[in-house]
């Protein structure tokens, strides 16, 4: 049994764990849940040998131990993946599994030994990859079998996943479950974190929820559900059911005719002022491309675009957003964010162009308007961007776009990698924004989320659009390419 | 235009390779440091102090080989400096390494009176440089060795596969119980040693005399050597031929009557002939092999 009490951890003013108190059985699957923030990392940390606590001890089977560092940790077979993976990119497989135990033959490095352990090591775990391969040309999920393979190589008997299935397909996470279960059906024990309650039912024994550094309950995974838990890790009911808008839909705002770019067929859409328009499809359906041809991101080849009744089929991004077009993009770092530059500079771009100079009083008052109102939580809009947590960075995004207006706006996977509080309210803002009167496009591939916020829904396949429906079953069937 | 191919025979070839030497070592020396994730601009600075005290120990003690002892001590020295300035006090890599470079001109330029009496250069025909074994000093062949050499540790030893782990992620290396900071010292040792060698192969072999100056350039053009093979020893070794090549070409073809000033500038218009139509290839850096 593995037992962690009384933890406490602060960061400066801020207490990251406040007595906190885990207790895990040997062989079982547990799940660690709750908000970013709410101190899942940190917990998971204490046990890994990343984090050292201010007050609490942790015992393993009774004994009391000290975890100063990584190399401790692994000392009593507990080994943490990470969820930024800690790969040597132009390393081999089996170079990364056995980094700094290597087989040695002759005074060499016996790579034919490294890789028979590495293919031995997968077979005995269901994690195939070829020990040969370089890591960097690997997919995310063989990546991550690499860390699994590495801590298991480790002698590691706990293994701390943190949000493994972030950045996992669906069916690698299938996969990735499976495997879960099979090391706890071998005995050893594995930690979870994740925020996504509908896996952590499916694959854990038994659930801890985290709220602000405290425990807020332990549940086991058979005898609760996720309302429950997200009760729980949020301290209220969440409101999830569709909200039908108060007035009918005013005019077309947003309309293609029979654009196309490339990865797209001639695409024929509308959405009007005052809806909500969701697309859904399976990720890789030309959701990306559709985004980019709306933005001005991708060439047009065809057809036509308009925004707010402006003709803009070739207009650059930045005529697009001077016709009242909003873009959330789906990858808030690589589009929607400069890491490097502050919250205040980050709100402000996009709308400076008119003046020479910046007016650096006016813009921080401003920014500290738009932090409050959109709920960043954030030290001070002087930080940079990449001090923000995956939801606050998201909500800082959305303030930018959305404070000006918009007459529509194109959100897409917009609670992508965010916790259940910040997704509530990003909800809550697009909800607002329709209310306003703008036309929104929401691009997801979280279907649950479409149900509760479109008022009506498309299905993208293979670049192109297949059929409209608010019907569930309908809409997988669009989406598996069955056409109607 | 009959002058100009009559340089190319087997003098040009003999001579190109012990040029391509001095570059060679250094480039091999720089290529492990970058591998370790230091790029070090100091190459030129290290291998003008192994120059300058490989040719002073020569003078001092009347061996050859004792100078090439203490120039390599001094270029190491020098270069375990910069490792302490960039690994353990952190200092921007760059910033340090311009730094190692214009303490290394001044301080040689500095000691050249007091050491030899005389400004600017030395020479004395009675001091004897490195002897030579079928007409190349033993470096020429100790750099050729290197090679594969550097190419086993690099790939085929465990310390070679943690160094380029280190030089990838630091970080994620200590969490394998690799010491990043001792590896990269060592990385730093090493090139300084090799640094010292390409050096002496300058003061002591090429030619037997100290002049002000007298890598002129070649400490870079080992770097421009690495950043085209991409650190891999035997890409720098082709590189470093090539160099070795342009500078035998500008030796023989002032010979033939072609104004001095024009020929000394071939090895330069070569590495930026070389790094512009490489421009593309270069921009992609981080290494892959």
């Amino acid at each position: 049994m593995i037992a962690l009490e009384g933890i406490v951890k602060r960061f400066g003013a801020l207490t990251a764990l406040d007595g906190v108190d885990l207790t895990v059985e040997r062989g079982t699957v547990h799940a660690v849940v709750g908000e970013n923030g709410a101190g899942k990392t940190t917990l998971m940390g204490v046990l890994g040998g990343i984090v050292a606590a201010d007050a609490g001890t942790v015992s393993l089977d009774g004994e009391p131990v000290r975890i100063a560092s990584v190399e401790d940790a692994y000392a009593h077979g507990i080994g943490m993946v990470h969820q930024h993976f800690r790969l040597f990119r132009r390393l081999t497989v089996a170079e990364n599994v056995v980094m700094g135990r290597e087989p040695r033959r002759r005074g060499g490095y016996d790579h034919a030994a490294a890789e028979a352990l590495v293919d031995e090591l997968g077979r005995a775990h269901g994690l195939r990859v070829d020990p040969r391969a370089r890591v960097g040309e690997l997919s995310v999920g063989d990546q991550q079998r690499v860390e699994l393979l590495r801590a298991l190589h480790r002698a590691a008997d706990v293994l701390i996943l943190d949000e493994p299935t972030a950045v996992l397909t669906p069916q690698e996470a299938e996969g990735l479950f499976g495997v879960m279960r099979e090391l706890a059906g071998q005995g050893r024990t594995v930690l979870f974190i994740s925020h996504k309650l509908r896996e952590v039912l499916t694959v854990s024994d038994t659930v801890t929820v985290l709220r602000r550094g405290s425990v807020t309950g332990v549940r086991r995974a058979s005898e609760t559900d996720e309302r429950e838990l997200a009760g729980l890790m949020v301290g209220r009911a969440i409101e999830s059911a569709y909200q039908a808008p108060d007035t009918p839909a005013g005019e077309p705002v947003l309309r293609l005719e029979a654009l196309t770019a490339r990865g797209l067929k001639p695409l024929d859409l509308e959405v009007s002022a005052g809806e909500i328009v969701g697309v859904a499809g399976v990720a890789g359906n030309g959701q990306t491309e559709l985004a980019e041809a709306i933005a001005g991101l991708r060439p047009r080849e065809g057809g036509t675009l308009t925004i707010a009744g402006r003709a803009l089929s070739d207009a650059t991004v930045a005529q697009r957003r001077e016709a009242g077009l909003a873009h959330i993009p789906e990858d808030r770092y690589a589009r929607g964010l400069a890491r490097e530059a502050t919250i205040a500079e980050n709100l402000l771009m996009g709308t400076h162009r008119r003046r020479f100079r910046l007016d650096r009083r006016a813009m921080n008052a401003r920014a500290r308007e738009l932090v409050e109102a959109f709920d960043v939580r954030a030290g001070d809009v002087g930080d940079r961007a990449a001090t923000l947590s995956g939801g606050n960075a998201q909500k800082l995004v959305i303030a930018r776009e959305l404070a000006g207006e918009p007459a529509v706006v194109l959100a897409c996977q917009p609670t992508r990698g965010v916790d259940i509080g910040a997704a509530e309210f990003v909800h809550a803002q697009l909800r607002a924004a329709r209310d306003r009167g703008a036309g929104v496009l929401l691009i997801s591939a979280d279907l649950d989320e479409l149900l509760a916020l479109a008022d009506r829904i498309v299905v993208l396949y293979e670049g192109a659009l297949v059929g409209e429906s608010r019907d569930e079953a309908e809409l997988g069937l669009l989406m598996a390419g069955a056409h109607a | 235009m009959s002058d100009f191919f009559s340089i190319f025979d087997f003098a040009l070839i003999l001579s190109a390779l012990r040029l391509t030497s001095p570059i060679l070592l250094a480039a091999l020396g720089g290529l492990l440091t970058d591998r370790a994730g230091i790029f070090n601009i100091g190459l030129e600075g290290q291998m003008l102090v192994g120059a300058f005290l490989g040719f002073a120990g020569l003078y001092w003690t009347g061996s050859a080989w004792l100078g090439l002892l203490l120039g390599v001590a001094g270029a190491t020295a020098l270069s375990l400096l910069f490792g302490l300035w960039v690994i353990r006090l952190k200092g921007d890599p760059i910033i340090v390494g311009l730094a190692v470079n214009l303490f290394a001109i001044g301080l040689t330029a500095y000691l050249t009176l007091p050491v030899f009496g005389v400004q600017g250069s030395y020479d004395d025909p009675a001091l004897e440089g490195l002897p030579r074994l079928f007409g190349f000093s033993p470096l020429v062949y100790l750099g050729a060795l290197l090679v594969p050499a550097l190419w086993w540790l690099l790939f085929k030893h465990p310390f070679g596969v943690r160094l380029r782990a280190v030089g990838e992620d630091a970080e994620a290396a200590s969490e394998a119980a690799v010491h990043p900071d001792r590896i990269k010292f060592l990385a730093c040792g090493l090139c300084g040693v090799l640094c010292g060698l390409a050096g002496a192969q300058l003061a002591l072999s090429l030619v037997t005399q100290w002049v002000q100056g007298m890598t002129a350039g070649r400490g870079f053009i080992a770097l421009v050597a690495i950043m085209l093979a991409r650190s891999h020893p035997v890409g720098a070794a082709a590189a470093a031929l090539l160099f070795g090549l342009a500078y035998a070409m500008a030796v023989r073809l002032q010979g033939i009557g072609i104004p001095p000033q024009f020929v000394s500038m071939l090895p330069y218009v070569l590495t930026i002939a070389v790094l512009v139509l490489l421009a593309r290839r270069l921009r992609n850096r981080p290494v892959t092999t």
